[in-house]
């Protein structure tokens, strides 16, 4: 299908990751400097959404990179 | 499904989304509609709207094949059976998916794919004649359609339920946009969304049981604290199936082993056309071989983001969840809501989002599902056969993009029927599962067994069918006749799903192995490419050993039973 198909799949996967990513990541890191004063979820002191959206932003990237679309044969 | 029942009642809102989460949700909307304008111009055969040119790799179709099955409700409903059974739930997604993924994978894939067919209704014209497809075909496309507008009101409530969202709003914004992408792209934009649903359920759902094991203090301190708050018995998979009274589900190892994994899984995961559409729709006999197989394995890891939050859910959770009549007339939680629970518990702005996102993904990939698999069926098994033989190719495109517009509509018709009738859920879903044992008996008797006639495939189907329809009907009327259904007077809802669907394959297999030795056999030259014995079975090429299909299944195989044998 890659070799048909001017955009993969993928690359679509890439982009999708790799927005969310940064956006969770954007959200975790204005909490980590600024706190919220009250209702902050259960284990917040592990600040998952900083780690998460990096980690997705990273496999995002990876995808985003390996499948562009003027990479494609 | 008591589950879709309940959700009739008064919703109250159990998150609440911040705009950076209201953007995520928004982008995801966005990123689909923009797959769709761009597939729109590559389905412009039928080839290609109707099974997405047949160039799917097997990672593409694999993962289609199982997130096919991996909608919003199946999440939620699993995850409250296992905060309301414990790790029995684990049986749906272990002995009852992998075993019939290998076996489709294997023994019957190569005769869908040799056949060329459309579709399982296509299969049946070609090896048991027209009747049996258009039985099939018709029933299939009937209760697709409703289950999609099920579906469609199902994902509507639990938007209300969780986010407080407008029924309305939810109903038409979902729909137009699945009739939006399918309309424009056909299968293979069903398939990508679905592929992009599978990532978007992992990187949502996933650091739920990740950070719920690091508060529960790991595996064994979670089944300590089960063991506390319930019973030893819900982290046991198999060990108290010995009997129905010895288990919180009231069933037995004879149910799961030969009513769910032996006749419903097989039966599901091998002819329902909604999954297997995915696997026809690969670029080789390699990939469709080795599609179930990818989806296999990664059908054994769901049970890590549905089965495990519930548990974590009855370790954790302050509160207690109660069955949906019980929570529906005290105002407190239901079983079902155990995953949007645990994701409020430990999602902040931004994984909330994405967490919404992938539910919102899970409905609308079913609910694509549901709409071109009936798109396929209508236009090549009933309209193409029925009534218009003789269009171009570009007619019955053109069908099919009008279908999938008529398919949304009827789908949002049936949601506002059952919003004014929720009876009507219940028999749209028992509806449902009536064809699939039978189905499966005709199926697989027609690719095994050359002398299956052609009579004797259709009054097997019909009878099949037929007996499941009664039994329903009968535990319906008297409810006490389920000791007779599944032999016991402790059996349970789940073990009558379990026997009827045996009793109906028996059925099924006995008509029509009776009903073949008396009728004429399909002369044997009709056969080749259909029934096993008489077709040669491709081979895969000249490849390593790890690029195998049967190695895979190996590996998959052994893997399975060591996870069953670790969770005992």
């Amino acid at each position: 299908m890659e070799d048909k198909l001017s955009i993969s799949i993928w690359f679509f996967i890439g982009i999708s990751l790799a927005v969310n990513g940064a956006l969770i990541l954007a959200a975790g890191v204005y909490q980590l400097l600024s706190p919220p004063t009250s209702s902050a979820v259960v284990l917040f002191n592990l600040h998952a959404n900083v780690w998460w959206g990096a980690l997705l932003l990273a496999i995002g990237l990876i995808y985003c990179f390996r499948f562009a679309p003027k990479r494609q044969p | 499904m008591t589950f879709l029942t309940a959700m009739i009642a008064v919703p109250m809102q159990l998150v609440h989304l911040s705009p950076i989460d209201v953007v995520i949700v928004g982008f995801y909307f966005a990123l689909v509609l923009s797959i769709g304008w761009y597939l729109r111009g590559k389905a412009n055969t039928g080839e290609d709207f109707f099974m997405a040119g047949r160039e799917m790799t097997a990672w593409v179709a694999g993962l289609s094949f199982l997130s096919a099955n991996l909608g919003a409700l199946e999440l939620m409903g699993w995850a409250g059976s296992a905060y309301q059974y414990g790790i029995l739930a684990t049986h749906w997604y272990w002995i009852g998916a992998i075993p019939a993924m290998l076996f489709l994978a294997l023994v019957m894939m190569p005769f869908y794919y040799i056949s060329k067919t459309h579709s399982v209704p296509g299969y049946l014209k070609l090896r048991f004649g027209e009747p049996s497809r258009a039985l099939s075909a018709i029933s299939f496309a009937f209760m697709t359609v409703l289950m999609s507008g099920v579906n469609m009101f199902a994902m509507a409530k639990v938007m209300q339920l969780v986010l407080g969202w407008d029924i309305n709003f939810s109903i038409w914004v979902s729909s137009l946009t699945v009739a939006i992408y399918v309309a424009l792209g056909g299968l293979r934009s069903a398939i990508f969304n679905e592929v992009l649903q599978f990532f978007l359920i992992w990187a949502g759902a996933l650091l739920i049981p990740i950070l719920g094991l690091y508060e529960a203090g790991g595996w064994s301190n979670l089944k300590l604290l089960i063991a506390q708050r319930a019973s030893e018995q819900y982290v046991h998979l198999w060990a108290g199936l010995g009997s129905f009274s010895n288990n919180p589900m009231g069933i037995n190892w004879v149910g799961i082993v030969f009513g769910l994994a032996a006749i419903i899984s097989m039966g599901y995961w091998t002819t329902d056309f909604l999954v297997v559409q995915r696997i026809l729709a690969a670029k080789d006999i390699r990939s469709a071989e080795m599609a179930p197989i990818i989806g296999a394995g990664f059908k054994m890891l769901v049970p890590a983001i549905v089965i495990l939050p519930g548990l974590l859910g009855l370790a954790l959770l302050p509160e207690k969840l109660f069955p949906e009549s019980v929570a529906v007339a005290t105002g407190a939680h239901s079983y079902n809501d155990v995953l949007p629970l645990m994701m409020a518990r430990y999602c902040g702005p931004g994984l909330l989002g994405l967490g919404v996102t992938a539910l919102i993904a899970g409905f609308m990939s079913g609910m694509a599902g549901n709409v071109s698999a009936f798109t396929t069926v209508w236009t090549y098994d009933i309209y193409r056969p029925l009534i218009n033989r003789g269009g171009s190719d570009h007619h019955y495109v053109r069908m099919g993009r009008w279908t999938t517009v008529v398919g949304v509509l009827i789908s949002v018709g049936t949601a506002y029927l059952v919003m004014q009738f929720a009876s009507i859920m219940d028999y749209v879903q028992a509806l449902f599962s009536f064809f699939i044992a039978p189905l499966f008996g005709t199926v697989v008797l027609g690719m095994l067994w050359k002398r299956a006639s052609a009579a004797g495939g259709f009054w097997g189907l019909l009878c099949g069918t037929l007996c499941s329809i009664s039994m329903w009907t009968w535990v319906k009327i008297d409810p006490a006749a389920l000791r007779y259904v599944a032999l016991s007077p402790h059996a349970k809802g789940l073990a009558q799903d379990m026997y009827q669907a045996l009793w109906s394959f028996i059925t099924c297999v006995v008509v029509t192995v009776v009903v073949s030795l008396a009728t004429k056999p399909v002369p044997e030259i009709e056969l080749k490419g259909l029934v096993y014995g008489l077709t040669q079975i491709p081979a895969v090429g000249e490849v390593p050993l790890y690029q195998k299909p049967l190695f895979w299944a190996a590996v998959v195989a052994v893997v399975f039973v060591v996870l069953n044998m670790v969770f005992w």
